[in-house]
């Protein structure tokens, strides 16, 4: 049985001392709070880049961060700092000169972008090389030291890393749209087995780039909604169309519950547990008995050791996606029972859009703002709702509710899925 | 020290390499019953030395042509050596165990389709802007395997559809300490009993222009004749890179000896730390990492599997390092594995660290590849290896195993 400070298993308790956000909605808590429960979107036209002749011409973009110059690692570095300040703040440790745990970050894979990779191109006019020998030249025979920190796939980490001071290696991970949880679920482990007494679990998400763009069209997974934007992304409505890409950061510090008590923290929540499973079916789609979902939900409640009846609200993955919607409330349906149907299921993805690697972070970030103030987000541009999904979607407009054990879901590309519990404290 | 039950065994390797295709053609090369020479093409990438990857069948391990469609080379060759583990660990096909069997892959990303690239940027030289010329033309030239490659979990994600792994699914990035941040994460949570059995590895194609080129970009890559790493680090130093898929099996003892699996070793230790090199370059980036697990006095004969890169000065600092516990007796040897496989970046660490399961369960290392450097009489047998990897640019890490007698 559980005590104060170990949970029914045994283990140390996970607490949650700070949190910070940043989404196209604004930069913190109070500004992101206020705008999703009043049913705001933040999904705009994409003016970062011409997007003459694509399908889609929307985002949720973060461009207030003056980030200069811009590259995609840049602007996710200075979202995850914005998010990881506020976090730390909150949990009182703004001051310290080190972070006392490691940093597990869930960020996009480094890829160079078509603005370096001209400027590469161009250093080399006097050349008569082409193709790649051409870049590689330019590589070779120039300095890059911004580019070449910035655009390793363990950039980002690195920089995070020697602003915040962590412990030992910062680790990057991707689980493509579920590595936001991913990271938190990292910390938890660490802190269970005794390796660290806190934890800086951080995602953020830049990937409003050309080329990332594109390939989410040919994919066919993007809305292509484009007027109004902010109608376009409309989860579990039998008219939705597909994701909108957005941006942002979550951050979260996670601390072992009695050191966190003993340094008198306020202590904003607990993570109780976490649960994944990979799918073997198909590199873009669920399977379609939904055992993959249903795994990893399953797993989340039974380390957490809770029942389905505890449960007062999801927080949806609810990516807007015909296929994600279906698959998401068949699972549910499959885990909860007939308690579903008590329990609202809600997708700030309908106001922030689809913040893909920190989706995960930022939810939860969200989730823990309805414990705190027993405010449940709305799920917008729930216009015609989908008979094959009878959910209660808490539609259009903000609930209250007391609200003490949240799961948060997150799915991705490759089959991956986990999902959050996370408790009051 | 982990109580017995608790330890962490090696039960599985597949490693593909230059070298070879599975386990006895690397095993052939430590011995020496086979001449271990690096196998470097100069020209492909020139002035870039890589070592190239042996010829695979595919289909031994990706039987499906529609899976082998779905991939690119990295993630063929990752899902590969994947397999090979899984047989080697005798859980291949056995539905229950892998469903319930975790995955942590260290992966970069995929291909890039270089045409496409070259196309865009020649068209928007001849006028217009970039990101209009992309628009125009990456919506017809972009194939949709290459931008799945594009995401670094694909590679894990081939590897539950193809083998149905389908426990936890971790994918780290960043570089060498990919390699080390996923052997550590599977290493911690098998010791603390937070998994029974992880398959964990990773894969990377160096033959590859737009692989190079993010490295050349810090000026990471030794773009001269090759050379071996030590010869590299006294002319300015710099990686050569290398074809490899390196997956392990790493499995609790209760549940390996329950199922009757075979161990090469055991794997008591794994260390990693982000050390600051500014200060002074050319000191020892793994003086951190040694001094927890404790530096070898030579009581028992340990051997050094270092996974220095050859980019200077860091290289350099481990090699002066390692050469100073061989001097001093405190281990046997120091063998720079990089130099026969080429450095294998996220794959790296867990090459290095299946080259040396395969030494603890076979005959050691051969004199001939220890060479000069190592006390030569010393070096059958080797009863623990201590595999190091340092990041090009920052990281470093260790690994303990040791022989089960």
């Amino acid at each position: 049985m559980g005590t104060d400070i170990r949970d029914a298993k045994g283990r140390p308790r996970v607490a949650i001392t700070g949190c910070g956000v940043v989404t196209s909605l604004g930069r913190g808590k109070a500004d992101n709070w206020a705008a999703i429960t009043a049913g705001r979107s933040g999904i705009r036209h994409i003016s970062r880049f011409p997007t003459d002749g694509l399908r889609t011409t929307i985002a949720g973009t973060v461009d207030f961060l003056n980030v200069n110059p811009y590259s995609a690692p840049a602007l996710t570095i200075a979202m995850a700092t914005a998010a990881a300040e506020e976090a730390l703040a909150e949990a009182g440790l703004a001051r310290a000169q080190t972070f006392p745990g490691p940093l597990y970050l869930a960020t996009p894979p480094a890829e160079l972008e078509w603005p370096q990779r001209k400027q590469l191109w161009d250093e080399m006019s006097a050349s008569d090389l082409q193709g790649y020998r051409r870049l590689l030249a330019a590589a070779r025979e120039h300095a890059h030291a911004d580019m070449a920190s910035l655009f390793q796939f363990g950039s980002v980490a690195d920089h995070l890393a020697d602003k915040f001071a962590t412990r030992g290696l910062p680790v990057s991970v991707s689980t493509a749209c579920a590595s936001g949880a991913t990271a938190i679920q990292l910390g938890v482990e660490a802190i269970r087995r005794g390796q660290t007494q806190a934890a800086l679990c951080i995602g953020a998400d830049s990937s409003v780039q050309i080329e990332a763009l594109i390939r989410f069209i040919l994919l066919s997974a993007l809305s292509t909604r484009n007027e109004p934007p902010e109608k376009a992304s409309r989860p579990f409505s039998k008219d939705r169309d597909g994701f909108v890409m957005a941006e942002g950061a979550g951050a979260l510090v996670l601390e072992e519950y009695a050191s966190a008590k003993a340094r008198g923290a306020e202590i904003l929540g607990f993570v109780r547990g976490c649960g994944e499973k990979a799918d073997d079916y198909h590199r873009t789609r669920s399977k379609p008995d939904g055992t993959a979902i249903i795994g990893a939900i399953r797993n989340a409640l039974a380390d957490a050791v809770i029942e389905p009846g505890e449960i007062d609200y999801v927080n949806a993955h609810g990516t807007s996606t015909p296929e994600n919607d279906k698959m998401e409330y068949q699972s549910l349906r499959a885990v909860l029972g007939v308690h579903l149907s008590d329990t609202p299921v809600s997708s700030n993805k309908s106001m922030i859009g689809h913040t893909l690697s920190a989706a995960g972070a930022i939810e939860a970030v969200f989730s823990l703002l309805a414990i705190r103030t027993g405010t449940l987000p709305p799920t917008i541009n729930f216009d015609v709702p989908d008979p094959e999904i009878p959910l209660d979607v808490v539609p259009n407009k903000a609930r209250q509710a007391a609200v003490a054990t949240v799961l948060s879901n997150s799915f991705g590309f490759g089959g991956q899925n986990v999902t959050l519990a996370l408790g009051a404290p | 020290m982990l109580d017995q039950a608790d330890e962490v065994w090696i039960t599985g390797v597949g490693l593909v390499s230059s070298l070879g295709d599975g386990s006895e053609a690397h095993t052939d090369i430590l011995t020496g019953r086979r001449d271990g020479m690096p196998a470097v093409d100069e020209t492909t990438f020139a002035p870039y030395p890589v070592h190239r990857l042996v010829p695979l069948d595919l289909s031994k391990q990706i039987p499906k042509n529609s899976d082998q469609r779905q991939m690119e080379g990295w993630q063929k060759l990752g899902v590969y050596a994947a397999g090979l583990a899984l047989d080697d660990a005798g859980i291949k096909g056995k539905a229950d165990l892998l469903d319930r069997t975790d995955l942590a892959v260290a992966a970069g990303s995929g291909e890039r389709d270089t045409a496409v690239d070259c196309k865009v940027l020649e068209t928007a030289s001849a006028g217009g802007d970039t990101p209009l010329r992309a628009n125009e033309i990456l919506p017809s030239a972009l194939r949709p395997t290459l931008f799945l490659a594009q995401l670094s979990n694909l590679l894990a994600g081939n590897i539950s559809i193809v083998h149905h792994v389908t426990g936890g699914s971790r994918t780290f990035m960043g570089e060498e300490t990919a390699g080390l941040a996923a052997i550590e994460s599977a290493f911690r949570r098998v010791a603390a009993g937070q998994c029974e059995i992880c398959l964990v590895g990773g894969a990377l194609n160096a033959e590859r222009a737009d692989l190079l080129l993010g490295y050349e970009l810090g000026h990471n890559l030794w773009h001269h004749p090759f050379q071996h790493i030590e010869e590299r680090t006294h002319r300015g130093g710099g990686f050569v890179p290398g074809s490899v898929g390196a997956f392990l099996v790493l499995e609790q003892r209760g549940h390996a000896q329950g199922r009757a699996a075979r161990p090469y070793a055991r794997l008591t230790a794994v260390e990693s730390d982000r050390g600051r090199r500014e200060p002074n370059p050319s000191a020892n980036p793994l003086a951190q990492v040694f001094a927890r697990v404790g530096s070898p006095t030579g009581q028992e004969a340990t051997s050094v599997f270092s996974g220095a890169s050859g980019v200077a000065p860091a290289t350099a600092g481990e090699l002066s390092f390692l050469q100073g516990l061989t001097r001093s007796g405190g281990i046997n040897c120091a063998w720079t594995y990089g130099d026969l496989i080429g450095h294998s970046v996220e794959a790296h660490f867990p090459a290095g660290i299946a080259l040396a399961a395969l030494a603890l369960r076979g005959e050691g290392l051969s004199a001939a590849l220890a060479g000069k450097k190592c006390n030569a009489d010393d070096v059958a047998p080797i009863d623990r290896i201590i595999v190091t990897t340092v990041g090009h640019y920052r990281g470093e890490g260790l690994a303990v195993l040791e022989r089960i007698s």
